[in-house]
């Protein structure tokens, strides 16, 4: 089976629904002639030609803007927005046009736009640059958004986000772009709204996404050797979210600790500990556990990032808690 | 030099500015009685401008406009009966109730929207004409804005990207003198916006908006311009407001004396008393016009008045789409 980094698998899904949809088009800032700053889309401007693949000036609205019109008039275009902290740059052309098109017409549009972005921590990019945007962007019924953690599910999830006829932001974890991992052949466009369970446990389960995915999946690896099994859940989708697979995990751990890459105030952690409690309180046998940045902001020094953002330490005691408050 | 309408075309333009006028004072009152809710934006005044720029396009074009956009729905070819409908939320209305008097939406006449947020609506243009261009379709989109848009970043994004890429776009600015509350000049430094497009190599043309033949001249040659591959044009229509920015408002802000002017160059009379002069039209036959105008109006505020509300259910629907 052939094996590629996680960079490679955007380059490659994109390449692969060029290929086969003439109405698929690919543009933002940097993307074309320099292949995007995080290389992540070199050769595509040269295989595709310059109708398809676009350097676009830095100018986030009339990105997204122009990528909601063309995707309206026939055309299946994918927009870059490079760094997702430029979400609130777009935010505008995100949360009242893209998201509310369809709806505020009566259903007369069909808006098959994919929007992707780099995001995170974890690599000395700053306050503006180091952002996770789900939470913001789960707000605005009308986006799909999807966050894939390996090379398989990106390039999977992100030919499945531009086959989709509805609006779907594709965030990147840029502390995975380097990993590595086995992408089969025969791989399919993936559907939207699945979760995956990573790792099998009946003690607690951990339900976390991206880099704090596979950080989850190290705390458990190291628990286990203490003898806790955890269950790990990858959402994978956060719009539309798959509870099923939450709820099932919970039914059988009745311990639930989630992790986030971002602030707990309206954090996405907070939903599923919302779903917890609406439908799976009595499987509850102890208070559910969030793991995230409190109301704290990132920052550039390396302690300073390297205590913000959740780490394997941080999960293990909470999943200790969990279990200690039976 | 302005290009002169065939008659069918001058009958057409007349015909749609006094459904507009009439339908807009009609929804005017329907507020009143509160049978339209939230807000509306009249354009009472522009009407010259949206029959003009509709009689230079075709089929195909695409056109995004303001929340002060019925004249550009009517121009198109919504139905008074679906405008009114929408107005009153009703299922059978243009956006089945959805989107209300900002919103008005009909993908069938090329209209991708009116849009709520100022300046938002450029880009989106700016998409179905990179459409056109990618499919080589010889097509175009219009944009239409007012002078107030031309002070947000959008505005200066999709000029500029326009540009750049040569897009089939034509900017249209319907500059009526006041950005909501504001006259022009405490908002903006200059005179003309149509000078903003020399900021982007783009050609700025000023053009009568209260004149629907020096429109259509200017959007036509635009026009040809944009589908022969030459990039966006900015026109700016020089046009009043004859009413205050929204619902509420009466105006009070403006000089003495500013609307009398402009009445005396109101754009339905200009076009009647051209016709009459060149021997199209008669007083009488204008009176026909104009009652049949009326009657098209009542008749579809009474139909909509009839309609029923959406189910419900219809909250939860499209906002996905499904399958």
């Amino acid at each position: 089976m052939p094996e590629m980094t996680y960079r490679e698998a955007v380059a490659k899904a994109l390449a692969d629904e060029l290929a086969s949809d003439p109405n698929v088009i690919f543009f933002g800032e940097d993307v074309a002639e320099a292949g995007g700053v995080f290389k992540v889309t070199p050769g595509l401007y040269e295989r595709f030609g310059p109708d398809r693949v676009r350097d676009t000036p830095i100018s986030e609205q009339a990105i997204i803007g122009t990528a909601l019109g063309a995707a309206i008039t026939g055309l299946r275009p994918v927009a870059e927005l490079m760094f997702a902290d430029f979400v609130p740059v777009a935010l505008d052309q995100l949360a009242n046009q893209v998201a509310k098109y369809r709806y505020m017409s009566g259903g007369q549009f069909v808006v098959p736009l994919t929007v992707r972005a780099a995001q995170g921590g974890g690599n000395g990019f700053g306050t503006q640059h180091s952002q996770c945007a789900e939470s913001w962007l789960m707000n605005f019924p009308g986006i799909k958004v999807v966050s894939p953690s390996t090379p398989v599910d990106m390039y999977g999830l992100l030919r499945g986000a531009i086959r989709e006829n509805n609006p779907v932001f594709v965030l990147e974890h840029k502390g995975l772009y380097n990993m590595k991992g086995e992408v089969p052949d025969d791989t399919a466009p993936m559907k939207l709204g699945e979760s995956k369970v990573v790792r099998q446990g009946i003690d607690v389960t951990i339900v976390a996404s991206q880099l704090m995915m596979h950080r989850s999946l190290e705390a458990a690896e190291q628990l286990a050797k203490e003898g806790i099994s955890c269950e790990v859940i990858d959402v994978r989708s956060f719009v539309p979210l798959d509870k099923a697979t939450i709820l099932n995990s919970l039914a059988k751990t009745n311990r639930l600790v989630v992790v986030e890459e971002s602030p707990h105030q309206a954090g996405w952690g907070g939903d599923i500990a919302s779903l917890a409690a609406d439908e799976g309180v009595y499987w509850l046998a102890a208070p559910v556990k969030r793991v995230n940045m409190g109301a704290a902001l990132i920052a550039y020094s390396p302690p300073l990032e390297d205590e913000v953002l959740p780490n394997v330490g941080r999960i293990m005691r909470a999943v200790k808690s969990v279990l200690s408050d039976a | 030099m302005t290009t002169t309408l065939p008659i069918e075309g001058r009958q057409q333009a007349l015909r749609l500015m006094l459904e507009t006028r009439l339908a807009e004072e009609k929804i005017q009152e329907l507020f009143l009685a509160n049978l339209i809710r939230g807000t509306t934006h009249l354009a009472i005044g522009h009407e010259g401008v949206a029959v003009g720029t509709a009689a230079a396009l075709i089929p195909g074009d695409k056109v995004t406009c303001t929340y002060r956009g019925h004249h550009h729905a009517l121009a198109l070819g919504m139905t008074l009966r679906a405008m009114m409908a929408e107005m009153m939320g009703k299922e059978t209305g243009a956006c089945k109730g959805k989107g209300g008097s900002m919103h008005m939406t009909d993908a069938s006449i090329g209209l991708l929207g009116a849009n709520a947020i100022v300046g938002a609506q450029l880009p989106i243009a700016m998409g179905a004409a990179l459409t056109a261009q990618v499919k080589k379709t010889g097509n175009i989109a219009v944009t239409f804005f007012g002078e107030g848009a031309s002070n947000i970043g959008a505005f200066h994004e999709a000029l500029n990207m326009a540009s750049v890429w040569k897009l089939p776009v034509l900017f249209i600015c319907e500059n009526n003198l006041y950005g909501e509350y504001s006259v022009w000049s405490k908002t903006t430094p200059v005179q003309d916006i149509a000078v903003r497009g020399a900021a982007y190599a783009i050609p700025g043309v000023i053009v009568d908006g209260q004149d629907a033949e020096a429109v259509y001249t200017a959007v036509k040659a635009a026009g040809d311009r944009a589908r022969a591959g030459e990039g966006p044009t900015l026109i700016e229509c020089k046009t009043y407001r004859y009413r205050g920015h929204s619902r509420t408002d009466t105006a009070p802000y403006r000089k003495a004396g500013e609307l009398d002017e402009w009445l005396k160059r109101d754009p339905i009379d200009l076009l009647k008393g051209r016709m009459i002069a060149d021997g199209q039209l008669d007083e009488v036959e204008f009176a026909e016009m104009r009652h049949a105008a009326e009657t098209a109006v009542v008749d579809a505020v009474d139909w909509a008045k009839d309609q029923p509300y959406p189910p419900v259910e219809a909250l939860y629907a499209d906002v996905y789409y499904e399958g």
